[in-house]
């Protein structure tokens, strides 16, 4: 199995080791759930080196990435700036979602899923042909997502300079500090950064951060504040087979631009014409038990299914993200172990900033 | 490593049971099921004479991760369950041969269980 420079660190700390996607990675260092509420009152740090970033320069790295991936990256001026956006096949399903940043109209760094990457990286090359771009995968870069209302402030006690350069960094910004390139983004629904930098540097970082007292999560307390956060999984919410219209991704694809002919733009806008079934929303379950993946639900409008389920430790119930007929509202029914239970419907996120919303 | 406790017996699907000496006997789940299921969030428990065979699954372990059967042991009926495991699953987690013991039931056919050695030889 692959293991992240921070492997040893995670053995020392208790980390509790299972196979994600042919990567052994910490689910939890004791109990997941006081590691979410660690992030979510406090500061909590990820190991996510097995995220790929990848590189893209050249003259035509603008033009090729606006092929690339649904969202425009015209709409990135200023230098760090990032955006999100799905990366599509010509039936206008998901090859990926991923975060993309600004350096100039030549320089992009692209953030990849673990999982994918392989898939990834053999579709940009392909798409990649006639564009003078050159593709760069960085699989020497560890990469540590520090989380929390507390995150920055602890960041800056650990790591001399960076407040000088981050200080002042707004959400969904990025800057570098030598070898280091901190983003102020995240998968947890709180503030925090998501720190770049070289594999020789990951250890040394990441016990920094644990003498100022930032306590390390895992993968498990992971999807728990990303659920809460009514944040995507790649595979869950959505795949190669399904559209982001499908899947309440619609804000990442932009149509504004007639003459961007981006890989999937045409199914995508055969779609709309023709109209989509279902969308995601999310569960909050009146009765007690935990949602699980691929449950059924019967909606006031038909079928569907629990793409992601679990128990929130912010709400104390069970939630989920569900794909549904659109236009359900009220009430539903999750086919559960051995009963039907009844599940209110709500818009995601369930939670923010430390705040529950639902 | 996992605590295995020699005053009770055990099962193949880490069942714990304590003799209590008057015809009723105590179950819970082990260290080490409690370890590999991690955060309890959910217990479903039966009720007091509720009956239930050998091998049927008569409560419901749920943590974050994964919801896990607990088997009957024998043909037996339920005198007691643990009612403070409704506000505080997480005693199963930590103290599961203690405060997070999951019921008591009477049986009169308790049978084929392993000692402690035997079970403790099973995780090994």
């Amino acid at each position: 199995m692959k293991h992240t420079p921070l492997y040893q660190a995670h053995i020392d700390a208790g980390g509790k080791m299972v196979d994600f996607g042919g990567w052994e990675m910490p689910l939890n260092y004791g109990s997941q759930i006081e590691e979410h509420h660690q992030v979510r009152n406090d500061v909590g740090m990820f190991d996510v080196s097995h995220m790929t970033t990848v590189d893209f320069k050249g003259v035509e790295a603008k033009k090729f990435l606006q092929i690339l991936i649904a969202n425009d990256v015209d709409k990135l001026k200023t230098e760090g700036k990032a955006l999100y956006s799905c990366m599509l096949n010509e039936a206008g399903g998901v090859v990926d979602d991923l975060i993309v940043y600004y350096h100039d109209d030549e320089n992009y760094r692209m953030v990849i899923n673990a999982g994918t990457t392989e898939k990834d990286i053999a579709w940009i090359n392909s798409q990649a042909e006639n564009f003078d771009v050159s593709v760069e995968p960085k699989l020497d870069l560890a990469m540590i997502a520090v989380q929390g209302p507390n995150a920055r402030a602890k960041v800056f006690e650990a790591m001399p300079g960076v407040e000088d350069v981050c200080g002042e960094l707004k959400p969904f910004n990025a800057a570098s500090l030598g070898s280091l390139f901190i983003a102020r983004t995240g998968y947890t629904g709180e503030d925090g950064f998501e720190i770049m930098l070289p594999e020789k540097s990951a250890e040394f970082t990441w016990k920094m951060l644990m003498e100022v007292g930032v306590k390390p999560c895992g993968l498990g307390a992971r999807d728990t504040l990303r659920l809460e956060a009514g944040m995507s999984l790649y595979g869950s919410e959505m795949n190669d087979e399904v559209s982001p219209l499908e899947a309440a991704l619609t804000w990442t694809v932009d149509l504004s631009d007639e003459d961007r002919r981006f890989v999937g733009r045409d199914a995508l806008e055969a779609l709309k014409s023709k109209g989509t079934n279902n969308t995601i929303v999310g569960l909050v379950l009146e009765g007690k038990g935990v949602i699980r993946d691929h449950q059924k639900v019967v909606t006031n409008l038909g079928k569907g299914e629990v793409t992601s389920g679990t128990f929130s430790p912010t709400m104390g119930k069970a939630i989920a993200l569900a794909s549904v007929p659109k236009g359900s509202e009220g009430l539903c029914e999750i086919e559960m172990r051995k009963s039907n239970v009844s599940a209110k419907i709500v818009k995601p996120p369930f939670v923010r900033n430390g705040k529950v919303l639902v | 490593m996992s605590e295995v406790r020699d005053d009770r017996q055990y099962t193949e699907t880490h069942e714990w049971i304590l003799d209590n000496g008057d015809g009723t006997y105590t179950m819970g789940i082990s260290d080490h099921a409690q370890a590999l299921l991690g955060d309890m969030v959910y217990v479903e428990l039966p009720s007091v004479g509720d009956e239930a065979s050998a091998e049927d699954e008569f409560c419901v372990v749920e943590s974050v991760k994964a919801a896990s059967g607990v088997y009957a042991p024998a043909d037996l009926e339920v005198v007691e369950a643990n009612e403070a495991l409704d506000d505080e699953p997480e005693l199963v987690n930590s103290s599961c041969y203690d405060n997070g013991w999951l019921v008591k039931f009477k049986s009169d056919s308790l049978d084929g269980l392993m000692d402690a050695s035997a079970y403790a030889e099973t995780l090994d």
